[in-house]
């Protein structure tokens, strides 16, 4: 199968189409998807859009369940550990 | 090849940039898993006007989840094709997000795009087959990256993740628990331990409801060979996930006392699964002991709304598959066939025995302590949560269940550890863009033809489009 190339904060990782954004970040070892209240990490636990724990930015859009979106060719993902997509409630 | 209908964007209707598109279906069934897809497959047979609406990109439900595989699993394929064949309007991903009246749905998307508007669609009858969600029960460490559900790594794991040479444990209870070992194990997986809550005596019992069916059995059985070497806990469940921002390894404790650590880089743990009710609650239909009441037919209490599968009982994709059926004939006026109607009561049964089997002990609800975080959207600890009797009391004065999730995941963890009840879900029932808040407000035609402007959408309740069934059969 073709792989096609997203970018994980910033860096250029090739994944299976088909793949789920949560699991191509796991694959790649970002565990820390975004930081809780408290400024924990934390990662998908549901792994089908019930818990919210697995929000990451997703081609600018925050707030984005990683384990709902599907991984496109040039999509841009940020976790929490990119300072870009550290901040939940800005702007 | 069935129409798939997706929702309109700005771009495709700017004549209404803020508008709601409507639909219109002699019956709507939400959750496109097993029930849902039995259920349409089953009407349209005599009906042409027939909507299947889910939250996922694709249908199947979590059991038949078809993730990056090309082609979809093979169970689902024949329900696929009859959906296809019986020409069934399918809208996905899409959520509902409000029941502003009867017969009336308001749907969203159901991946967030903010482009996408929502489509107002109304019924004259529905089908529920929302499916089930799984329990979480805190405790130290479970908010851990590596922590995930037992359905959660099952669903990662179609949808593309690795755990080729992970070491994983899977703990809490069901026989869920043996199809995620079966599956990691078959893509590489190290399983370390299966560690089951109940009693093993409780599950042998179980075992003789699992015996007569013959399909159950041969799983059961196709479990027992892949699962032959790895080592099995029963009376066991895990107190506490090690690490610093990743999971090292869990303490598990007996019910002998004794504690074993096991170093691990998944804990994939769920203590079974809940039927997901909100729709329905929210519809008006009766929800007691945490399942919608439903008839032989799957008639719920209210009038021209039917429930399938899970909702009604968790009894895995048999029973759902059976549960469709039977709504998908009832609801288009069509007797009940005898064969179905005794299957279903046999079915039914084994509802029962399940539940009775992994009944979840109390020793668990002394598992979080002070610091663990129960409500993992507001980080609310458990040592805040003691003094409420209510959901609502500790919502108010705590903020749990106020998070993104809407206490989907602590909601289910409080009714075990301090017999709260689900609160009635008020739309919208799962968090939307503001442009999609925007787009549900009354339209402008409704107030030109004299409607009170939309009271109701803020007063009625429901569901998510479901997720449907998770694969359980033992």
């Amino acid at each position: 199968m073709a792989e096609l190339q997203v970018h994980i904060d910033g860096q250029a990782v090739a994944v299976v189409p088909g793949t789920s954004v949560a699991a191509a970040l796991l694959n790649h070892g970002a565990f820390a998807f975004r930081r809780s209240v408290q400024g924990t990490p934390r990662a998908p636990l549901c792994g089908m859009g019930i818990c919210f724990e697995c929000r990451v930015t997703v081609d600018g859009r925050a707030g984005e369940r990683a384990c709902m979106v599907i991984c496109r060719d040039g999509m841009r993902i940020e976790t929490a550990s990119s300072r870009s997509a550290s901040s939940e409630t800005a702007p | 090849m069935s129409p798939l209908l997706s929702l309109p964007t700005a771009a495709q209707d700017p004549s209404d940039a803020q508008g709601t598109r409507a639909l219109d279906a002699e019956l709507v069934i939400v959750g496109g898993g097993p029930a849902g897809l039995a259920a349409a497959a089953t009407a349209s047979e005599t009906c042409d006007s027939v909507l299947l609406i889910d939250d996922n990109p694709s249908l199947g439900g979590q059991i038949w989840r078809q993730g990056n595989a090309a082609a979809p699993v093979a169970a689902a394929r024949p329900w696929l094709d009859a959906v296809a064949a019986g020409n069934v309007g399918v809208l996905a991903p899409a959520t509902v997000i409000d029941a502003p009246g009867p017969g009336r749905l308001i749907v969203g998307p159901g991946d967030g795009r903010p482009e996408a508007r929502n489509v107002d669609v109304t019924y004259r009858r529905l089908i529920l087959a929302t499916g089930a969600t799984e329990r979480f029960l805190p405790f130290p460490g479970w908010t851990l990256p590596g922590v995930v559900g037992a359905g959660g790594l099952q669903a990662l794991i179609k949808s593309g993740l690795d755990v080729e040479g992970k070491r994983i444990v899977i703990a809490g209870s069901g026989p869920l628990l043996l199809a995620v070992a079966d599956l990691a194990k078959r893509r590489g997986a190290l399983v370390s331990a299966i560690v089951e809550q109940a009693d093993f005596k409780k599950v042998a019992a179980f075992g003789r409801h699992v015996a007569v069916q013959p399909k159950k059995a041969l799983q059961a059985a196709a479990f027992a060979r892949s699962l032959a070497g790895v080592k099995k806990y029963f009376a066991t469940w895990p107190v506490k996930a090690y690490g610093e921002d990743l999971l090292e390894s869990v303490e598990l404790r007996r019910a002998s006392g004794e504690s074993v650590d096991v170093d691990c880089d998944w804990l994939a743990c769920g203590f079974g699964l809940r039927p997901e009710t909100r729709l329905a609650a929210a519809l008006g239909c009766a929800v007691v002991d945490g399942r919608v009441v439903v008839d032989e037919r799957r008639q719920t209490t209210v009038d021209g709304v039917y429930c399938a599968g899970e909702p009604t009982g968790i009894g895995g994709v048999d029973a759902a598959l059976l549960d469709g059926r039977i709504a998908g004939q009832v609801a288009v006026g069509r007797p009940i066939r005898g064969g179905l109607r005794r299957r279903g009561r046999r079915s039914r049964r084994f509802v029962q025995a399940l539940d009775a089997a992994y009944a979840l002990r109390p020793a668990l609800r002394d598992l979080p302590e002070d610091d663990t975080v129960v409500c993992r959207c507001e980080d609310v600890p458990w040592g805040r949560l003691q003094a409420y009797d209510q959901m609502r009391d500790a919502k108010l004065k705590t903020r749990c269940g106020m998070g993104p999730c809407q206490g989907r995941v602590c909601g289910g963890a409080l009714e075990i550890l301090k017999g709260f009840r689900p609160e009635t879900a008020r739309p919208p029932f799962f968090p939307i863009a503001l442009s999609s808040l925007a787009s549900s407000s009354a339209p402008c035609g409704d107030r030109a033809e004299g409607a009170v402007p939309n009271a109701s959408q803020t007063a009625a309740g429901s569901p998510d489009a479901d997720d449907s069934t998770l694969e359980i059969e033992p």
